[in-house]
């Protein structure tokens, strides 16, 4: 028995340790486009903004792959899986035989149809790669415009920012962070940003690139305004990468789709992380979630299961912690919810930049947003989990620090195994 | 493994746990300096008081642990010899991941130097601080 892993991020690492939960012996390999062992990927934030090294991004020891028998074929790319035989075929002609299959491929970019976004000076920020370059930029160019005003995209802002270009983010939406917060999380990240020196321009698009003689001179938005501007960085968000199972029939939907133990449609092929659909805790229902603690539990499950243990993934849980400028923020949950029958409650202390808005449905917690004030966040996260009926205390959850003092006795014993 | 379990029915909220985990955490060891001299890191445990209720929360070493699958650096491992769940300061980047996953409120934002802390059942010892500590025999260090 062979295992075989596309992809090296987080859900490889994943799969990789669940595998060894229950196999100890059987090889693993591994192959992925990009030539490096897994890193943090979103560290390259931190790298890009000068707060790490290169060498802080290792996300396991180097003996990890070898004292879990692993063998690596990096920066080799897959082409095809082929199914019938149990192979893998490279683009360099290899064939690699598999016994069970992980897909781990994670998400690539989206880039919208915008005019002028082919060529030089065009940048995405997903990869370590992609900060190297933008780190290259540096002391070269003075003014850059980032495209989406989400996680990645402000993120890429707050570096670049650091590191003293001229910085403009353009977001579609009323308000940055607008698929994991709302509009006075938003609002107040927005703020802090505008006094860090970053431009926030919202409900607004980049129409056009500007070019001439090929190199990007600026952009022109939706409504006719324009910025002058030596590089673009477009970081809308990801989409599952799932290119290499064309011709599979493995059954997909935005995602590769996947059962309770991870399993495709097709035998003895799994998926993971960014590139599955999975199941979501809260709804029920199969979502491409692409965040870093789904991706690892997921791998984590598949592991296991390509191992012959039979359990099952319980569902993933949207979350996010994030700071920008030292003020911490989380999402957890459903921070949105789009129709009646939820109740909601919020405390705001905007000179504190604090936010704080506790999501319900029928006296169960389903979600949160915290701004400013994150302790005992978790103590939520288990509530939200354990569908902790909270009718008789919901008040109490929008005090600054969560606490177990409100449970009936029983329960927290439970909790606390005391 | 041997974990530390709180009997809230004897607990009399006296904290002393809190403070031994300080000393014992602080370069010198020495009560006096770490309170005065050294700059003082919150405690690795919570206590909570509302009313006659008091007891103290303790980092459970979890067997799947929420707080090592949410961290984006590789800092939060599980050590599967000893099974502690351990973070590593050094490749701590202070995102707060593990504080928003852990179930039980027990990892601490250690703002001034921007990294997170937890209990190591502390490492140079049999029998961790707190348990040292406790007056009333609240707090137990064994294997259920």
């Amino acid at each position: 028995m062979k295992y075989v892993i596309i992809g090296n991020g987080v859900a490889a690492i994943g799969a990789v340790e669940g595998i060894r939960q229950t196999d100890p012996q059987n090889p693993i390999t591994i192959i992925a486009a990009e030539p490096y062992a897994t890193y943090g990927r979103p560290l390259i934030a931190n790298l890009l903004r000068g707060k790490i090294r290169e060498a802080d991004l290792a996300y396991r020891p180097e003996a990890f792959y070898r004292d879990n028998k692993v063998t690596l074929l990096l920066g080799r790319t897959v082409t095809k899986v082929d199914v019938a035989v149990h192979q893998v075929l490279l683009e360099d002609g290899d064939k690699v035989p598999y016994g069970k299959l992980l897909i781990a491929t994670g998400g690539k970019p989206f880039i919208p149809p915008i005019q002028g976004k082919d060529g030089p000076d065009v940048y995405t920020f997903t990869t370590l790669d992609d900060a190297r370059k933008l780190d290259a930029l540096v002391g070269k160019i003075k003014q850059i415009v980032v495209i989406g005003g989400g996680l990645i995209g402000l993120k890429a802002a707050e570096s670049l920012n650091d590191r003293n270009l001229d910085v403009t983010v353009v977001e579609l939406a009323d308000r940055i962070l607008s698929t994991a917060f709302d509009q006075v999380a938003g609002n107040i990240i927005g703020n802090r940003l505008a006094e860090a020196g970053i431009e926030v321009i919202t409900e607004n698009s980049v129409k056009e690139i500007v070019r001439e003689n090929d190199r990007v001179k600026g952009i022109i938005l939706n409504d006719g305004q324009n910025r002058g501007c030596e590089a673009v960085v477009i970081a809308i968000g990801v989409i599952p990468n799932k290119d290499i199972i064309e011709g599979t029939g493995i059954e997909t939907n935005r995602g590769i789709v996947v059962n309770d133990y991870l399993e495709t449609s097709v035998a003895d092929i799994y998926a993971a992380g960014d590139v599955a659909e999975a199941l979501d805790l809260l709804s029920g229902e199969r979502r491409v979630v692409p965040i870093w603690p789904n991706a690892y539990t997921q791998g984590q499950y598949a592991g296991r299961n390509m191992a012959g243990a039979r359990v099952t993934y319980k569902g993933g849980l949207p979350m996010n912690s994030i700071e920008f400028y030292g003020i911490p923020t989380m999402s957890i949950g459903i921070t949105n919810p789009n129709n009646d029958g939820y109740e909601i409650l919020t405390k705001v202390l905007p000179e504190k930049n604090v936010y704080r808005k506790i999501v319900l449905k029928d006296n169960i917690l389903v979600g949160a947003v915290l701004v400013g004030e994150v302790e005992r966040a978790g103590v939520l996260t288990g509530l939200i989990r354990k569908r902790v009926d909270v009718g008789g205390f919901k008040g109490e959850l929008l005090k600054d620090i969560p606490s177990f003092t409100f449970l009936p006795k029983e329960l927290r014993a439970e909790w606390l195994g005391a | 493994m041997k974990k530390v379990y709180a009997k809230e029915d004897v607990c009399i909220g006296c904290r002393l746990c809190e403070i031994a985990c300080i000393v014992e955490h602080s370069a010198s060891k020495d009560i006096v300096t770490a309170f005065k001299r050294e700059e003082k890191r919150p405690a690795r445990n919570v206590v909570e008081e509302c009313g006659p209720v008091s007891f103290s929360v303790h980092c459970r070493h979890c067997d799947e642990p929420p707080c090592v699958q949410v961290c984006i650096s590789g800092a939060m491992v599980k050590d599967p010899k000893t099974g502690r769940v351990r973070n590593i300061l050094e490749k701590c980047v202070g995102c707060w991941s593990c504080v928003m996953a852990c179930p039980y409120g027990v990892i601490k934002r250690d703002t001034r130097q921007g990294k997170v802390i937890k209990c190591d059942l502390c490492p140079d010892r049999d029998l961790p601080a707190c348990v040292s500590a406790c007056p009333n025999e609240a707090l137990l260090y064994e294997e259920k």
